[in-house]
């Protein structure tokens, strides 16, 4: 790896080096390094980009990397990875992708994740999406993340995008088996002119099974966002979402709330607040001998923490 | 020492000029200087001036003889005048640990933050990384936002009725931590309060009603007058 490869990996996953666990790297559209353990195989997909990933039933305590590297400007990558996680199994996946622009091209990856979670499994899936350059080209990604939980399965996925992508669409369909729950946890911060849209789906099919989806987000410049998050109850469920949105100088937010109960013991729950930072938080940073500027960083950096 | 000149504020309401504050004149010596009065007689918006969040529209505030009438909230913070709101603001995300850092501007071991919550009577382990959020009661908010203006130390400190919302047990603490800021950082220590307990250790005692300085003297010279309620002003002894 070069020095902005390393950087963008730094970036993404805060590794210095090659990760521990088991791994996949990939860098300009190739691969650029595997390791796999004895509970956890990555095998090259043979019809289309992309790689299967399965973590044997009862493997615990164990992680997978899979970084995606784009440092050439102009190029499109696209790529379907396949996580086949066993039953009773414990682990952490750390996705993200950096891309380092430094031309005129448009620098695209779009990344479609399906996660198939067996009886009792638990994961814990931390995606980030980073992208710097100096070049006027565009910086998109536009991941897909596709979720099934089967019964008693978990998940917490927690999404986070801070800089430098020029346009995102990030769409997210789950379905829930019985017992199964999801935790969803979006941190999102959109500058100059950038676009980003959320798409969440929840179906929560199974007998008390649960969803919680939480965005955070921050829109400066003359940014947009989208924040959509549907969710279904089709059986006897419980299930939150939240937007919770600071906008500053011309930026703007849409919060787009979908709730639809088909079963009478479906309890769903809706909450969203858009607003800029009030006043009395910044003054009551500045009597702290702050700056309005050191204020206001303090007040964002802290709401994405 | 903190010199009021001639601070008059008004501010347009109902398409009718208001008189908040009128011809404000106070000298606040180094020491425990106490700030009484009914409600809505203008205190907090002192206060406010004081701390560089209302500009009042004529008049000088000079802090050790510099004029300082045209500096922001942020230069007055840097020189040294910390402000407790009699509403604590609340922050999503920011953490009890990190209002304290900032407060204290250095880096806190977490030993050194704790100390600085066990002052205010907080249980530190589990008040330090709590988000200063809707969880957090108003009492406790407030003992927080004191001890924010503890990590500060700088020479001017001023409380905006500090004890509204703290219970009696938390209340005798509250006293010796004002009794202790006395004695340890010098200064002026100045609190807006309807406490009695409060205003017996003040050196001072200021009564301000109707926008205006109503009394202002020792302790011994305006307290037994305040409390019997007779020529000052017969409204305030009810609010106190
Ligand atoms: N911006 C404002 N507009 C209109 N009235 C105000 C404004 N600020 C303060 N006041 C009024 O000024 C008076 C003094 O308020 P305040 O300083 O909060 O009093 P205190 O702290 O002594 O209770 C009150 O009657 C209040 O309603
Ligand atoms: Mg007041």
């Amino acid at each position: 790896m070069d020095k902005i490869e390393k950087d963008l990996l730094e970036q993404i996953t805060g590794l210095h080096e090659v990760p521990q666990g088991a791994y996949n790297i990939r860098a300009n559209g190739r691969g650029a390094g595997r390791r796999t353990t004895e509970n956890i195989d990555i095998v090259t997909k043979t019809d289309k980009p992309g790689i299967d990933i399965y973590i044997k039933p009862g493997t615990k305590n164990e992680s997978v990397h899979i970084p995606v590297l784009l440092s050439e400007t102009g190029l499109q990558d696209l790529v379907y990875n396949d996580f086949y996680v066993g039953e009773g199994a414990d682990v952490t996946i750390v996705a993200g992708c950096g891309i380092h622009n430094g031309g005129d091209g448009e620098s695209r990856h779009d990344g479609i994740h399906t996660f198939h979670l067996a009886a009792d499994a638990r994961l814990r899936y931390v995606e980030k999406h980073y992208g710097q350059g100096d070049g006027n080209g565009q910086n998109v990604m536009n991941p897909t993340t596709v979720i099934e939980l089967a019964e008693r399965a978990h998940m917490e996925m927690e999404t986070t995008q801070i800089r430098g992508v020029d346009s995102t669409v990030r769409v997210t369909r789950s379905t829930l088996a019985d017992g199964a729950s999801l935790r969803i946890r979006e941190n999102l911060m959109t500058h100059g002119s950038q676009l980003a849209e959320t798409d969440f789906s929840v179906d929560m099919n199974g007998e008390d099974c649960s969803a919680d989806v939480v965005s955070r987000s921050v829109a400066k410049d003359t940014s947009r966002q989208v924040f959509r998050s549907c969710i279904n109850g089709n059986n006897r469920c419980t299930g939150h979402t939240e937007c919770d949105a600071i906008i500053m100088d011309e930026a703007s937010v849409s919060a787009i709330p979908e709730l639809t109960a088909n079963h009478l013991d479906a309890a769903l729950i809706h909450e969203a607040a858009i607003g800029k930072i009030a006043g009395e938080q910044l003054i009551k940073l500045m009597t702290l001998g702050l700056t309005e500027q050191e204020a206001e960083e303090q007040i964002v950096s802290g709401f994405l923490k | 020492m903190l010199q009021l000149k001639n601070i008059g504020y008004r501010v347009m309401a109902d398409g009718q000029e208001r008189e908040i504050l009128h011809d404000i004149n106070l000298t606040i010596e180094d020491g425990f200087t106490a700030i009484t009065g009914p409600n809505g007689g203008g205190k907090s918006t002192l206060a406010k001036v004081i701390a560089g969040i209302i500009t009042p529209n004529e008049g000088q505030i000079l802090l050790d003889g510099r004029d300082i009438t045209a500096c922001t909230v942020t230069e007055r913070a840097q020189l040294g005048i910390s402000f407790a709101f009699q509403q604590p603001v609340r922050f999503k995300g920011l953490t009890v640990r990190d209002l304290i850092t900032l407060a204290a501007g250095r880096t806190l071991t977490v030993s050194e933050a704790c100390a600085y919550l066990s002052e205010v009577g907080l249980c530190a382990r589990e008040y330090i990384d709590r988000e200063i959020n809707a969880s957090l009661s108003g009492g406790e908010l407030k003992r927080i936002e004191i001890a924010m203006i503890i990590a500060r130390g700088t020479k001017v400190s001023l409380f905006d009725e500090p004890e509204a919302g703290i219970d009696l047990w938390s209340f005798n603490n509250l006293i010796q931590v004002f009794e202790k800021m006395h004695d340890t950082l010098g200064g002026s220590i100045l609190i807006i309060s309807h406490q009695e307990r409060i205003l017996n250790i003040a050196d001072r005692v200021v009564v301000i009603a109707d926008g205006r300085v109503r009394a202002e003297g020792t302790r011994q010279e305006i307290l037994p007058e305040l409390l019997q309620g007779n020529t000052t002003c017969s409204a305030l002894t009810a609010k106190l």
